[in-house]
C-alpha cells in the first residue's frame, strides 16, 4: 500500500531532488519530514538560554537550605521600594516638612501650603473617607454629611483633626465617646411619653414651639445633652434637633426609633493608618467642603 | 549520539516517561523544596497569631463566597500600592492561612489591610447592598449572610488546624465554641478571648443582638485583616528579599 506519491504536501506527485528528507518511517503512506529547525529560531533559543544563565548569576535566583543566592547585583524589590519611597519623601519634603510642625490653621494661613494640602486632602478623602461620607462628603443615613455647617463633634479645624485622628466610639481610648440612653428599650420612658417627645422634636425641628408636656419631658430627659433649645452640644456629640438636618431620618417614626433604641455611629481611628500630615491635609479638605467653622 | 537518544525517546514509552518525569521534577524540586527549609522566606515579626474561631468561620465564608475572585490580599512592594493600601504584605502574615488568599484579580480593592478601615455598620450595609454606600460599586450583595445562622464545630475545626501545625493550645480548643459566640455578642465577657486572640475585633457586628450569623463571622474576619503585625517593632532591612 505504501505509495510514495502521497507524502508530498505541496501537491507534487513525485519526490524531487529538493524534497526534504524523511525520517525513514511510514505508516499508511504517511511519512515524517526531517526538516532542520529554522536557523533564526535556533539562534533565539540559544540567546534565551544564555540570557537566563546571566540573569541567574546577577539576580536573586538559586535557593539553598537556609538562604538563597542573592545575585551579584544584590537586587531586592523591597529595598528598591524603600529607596523609591525615600526619593518621593525627599521630593515632597519642601511641602510636607513645614506641615509637620505647623498646626492645621497655620497651614491654611499659608496659601502655597493650603493649595498642596487641598490636593493631598482630596486624594486621601477619596480613598479613605468617601466610602462612608460619600464622594464630596454628602453623607448618607448614619454617616454625617460634611458639606453642611452642622457638626456633631465640632467643625473648627482643630476639632476636625481631633475627630479624624481618634475617630468615634472605637477602641482608641481618645476617641469621641458618648452613648444616648435607650429610653424605650431600657424602660426609662413609656410609649406615650416617647410619642409626646417625638411630636415635640418634630415641632421644634421646624421652628414651632411644641406642646408644653413635650417641653417638660424634653427638659427632663434630653436638654442636658441636646441643649435646652435642642441646639445640640459638641462635648457630647449630641446633634442639634432644632433644624432639619438628620443623621437617622427626621420623620416621626425615625425619631421614635432613635429615642427607643438609639444607634451609635462608629468612625475608625485613623492614627497609625494615616500620618499626622495626612490627617491635617484631609481635615483642611473637609473643612473647606462648605461648613467649616 | 543526540540523534540516537532522540529517536529512542520518541519510540520507547518508558524512556520518554522517565525523561519527562526527571525534567518536570527538577522544576518542582527547585521551586518547592527550599521553601520547607529556607528560613529567610518568612520575616521575623511580632503579633501574628492564629485566627480566632469567629474569624476562622468568617474566613471560610470568604473562601466559600469566592471573595478572592475579585479581591486580592497582597499589597505588592510598589509605591502606588503601599501609598494606597499601607505596608506591603509579608509572608509572615499568611502563615495561618490555609490556603492563603493572595489572589491575583482586583476587580475590587485589595483587602490585605482592610481591618479597622471601616466601621462594622458600614460592612453590614456594604455586604447586604454595596450600592447603599458605594454608588459606583459592581460588587454583588450578600444579604443571605445576614439571615443565615452561623454553624460551626469550632473545637473540631481548631483541632484539625492544630494537627496541621497551627499553634492552637488546649485552652483555645476547650474555649473555642464559647469564644465563637462571645466575639459577636454585645457586652459578653471577652477578656479571655482577647488574651487568647489579641487585637480581635469584638462587638455586635451585624447589629442583630445575640443572634450569631454568617455576617458576624465575615465582618470579624475582615476587621482583623492586616492588623496583627506590630509594625513599630518591624525592621524592614531584615525583610528585604
Amino acid at each position: 500500500m505504501a505509495d510514495e506519491t502521497h507524502y508530498d504536501t505541496h501537491g507534487e506527485s513525485k519526490p524531487s531532488a529538493d524534497s526534504p528528507k524523511t525520517m525513514g518511517h511510514e505508516w499508511d503512506g504517511i511519512a515524517e519530514f526531517n526538516n532542520p529547525l529554522p536557523r533564526w529560531w535556533v539562534i533565539v533559543f540559544m540567546v534565551c538560554i544564555a540570557w537566563a544563565l546571566v540573569f541567574a548569576v546577577v539576580m536573586p535566583s538559586f535557593p539553598a537550605a537556609h538562604r538563597y543566592f542573592g545575585g551579584l547585583l544584590g537586587y531586592s524589590s523591597r529595598a528598591d521600594l524603600r529607596a523609591n519611597l525615600g526619593e518621593t519623601a525627599n521630593a515632597r519634603s519642601q511641602w510636607l516638612e513645614p506641615m509637620k510642625s505647623l498646626s492645621a490653621p497655620a497651614i491654611v494661613a499659608n496659601p502655597e501650603l493650603l493649595q498642596v494640602a487641598m490636593r493631598g486632602g482630596e486624594v486621601i478623602f477619596k480613598e479613605n473617607c468617601a466610602a462612608c461620607h460619600g464622594i464630596g462628603g454628602t453623607g448618607s443615613k448614619g454617616y454625617p454629611a460634611l458639606v453642611d455647617d452642622e457638626w456633631m463633634w465640632g467643625g473648627t479645624l482643630p476639632e476636625i483633626v481631633q475627630t479624624i485622628t481618634h475617630g468615634v466610639r472605637n477602641e482608641d481610648p481618645n476617641s469621641h465617646n458618648s452613648m444616648m440612653p435607650a429610653f424605650g428599650r431600657d424602660g426609662l420612658l413609656d410609649r406615650a411619653q416617647i410619642a409626646t417627645l417625638a411630636d415635640y422634636i418634630v415641632a421644634i425641628s421646624s421652628g414651632q414651639p411644641g406642646k408644653p408636656e413635650g417641653h417638660t419631658l424634653f427638659e427632663a430627659n434630653c436638654a442636658v445633652c441636646h441643649g435646652p433649645k435642642g441646639e445640640g452640644t459638641k462635648e457630647n456629640g449630641a446633634p442639634a434637633l432644632n433644624n432639619q438636618i438628620w443623621l437617622y431620618g427626621g420623620d416621626r417614626n425615625d425619631i421614635i426609633t432613635q429615642i427607643n433604641s438609639p444607634r451609635h455611629g462608629v468612625m475608625p481611628t485613623w492614627q497609625g493608618r494615616l500620618t499626622d500630615v495626612d490627617i491635617k491635609q484631609v481635615a483642611i479638605y473637609v473643612h473647606s467642603l462648605g461648613g467649616g467653622k | 549520539m543526540s540523534k540516537f537518544i532522540h529517536a529512542k525517546a520518541e519510540k520507547n514509552l518508558l524512556v520518554l516517561f522517565l525523561a519527562t518525569f526527571i525534567t518536570v521534577s527538577i522544576g518542582g524540586i527547585v521551586e518547592v523544596l527550599p521553601l520547607f527549609t529556607i528560613e529567610s522566606t518568612i520575616e521575623k515579626v511580632e503579633g501574628v497569631r492564629p485566627y480566632s474561631p469567629l474569624e476562622l468561620a468568617g474566613r471560610n465564608i470568604y473562601v466559600r463566597e469566592g471573595c478572592y475572585l475579585c479581591h486580592s490580599q497582597m499589597i505588592r512592594p510598589f509605591r502606588d500600592e503601599t501609598e494606597r493600601y499601607g505596608h506591603y504584605s509579608l509572608a509572615a502574615e499568611s502563615i495561618y492561612d490555609r490556603p492563603f488568599q493572595w489572589g491575583s484579580k482586583r476587580t475590587g480593592p485589595d483587602l490585605a489591610r482592610v481591618g479597622g478601615k471601616y466601621s462594622n455598620d458600614w460592612h453590614v450595609r456594604h455586604l447586604i447592598n454595596p450600592r447603599a454606600v458605594v454608588p459606583e460599586s459592581v460588587m454583588p450583595g450578600y444579604p443571605h449572610l445576614a439571615t443565615t445562622p452561623l454553624k460551626m464545630d469550632a473545637a473540631a475545626h481548631l483541632d484539625t488546624l492544630k494537627t496541621l501545625g497551627d499553634p492552637y493550645t488546649d485552652e483555645m480548643i476547650a474555649n473555642a465554641q464559647a469564644d465563637l459566640a462571645a466575639q459577636a455578642t454585645p457586652d459578653a465577657d471577652t477578656d479571655g478571648l482577647l488574651k487568647r486572640y489579641p487585637k480581635a475585633a469584638v462587638g455586635d457586628f451585624d447589629g442583630e443582638g445575640d443572634r450569631l450569623t454568617e455576617l458576624d463571622a465575615l465582618i470579624a474576619y475582615l476587621q482583623i485583616l492586616g492588623r496583627m503585625v506590630d509594625f513599630t517593632k518591624f525592621d524592614p532591612g531584615q525583610a528585604d528579599r
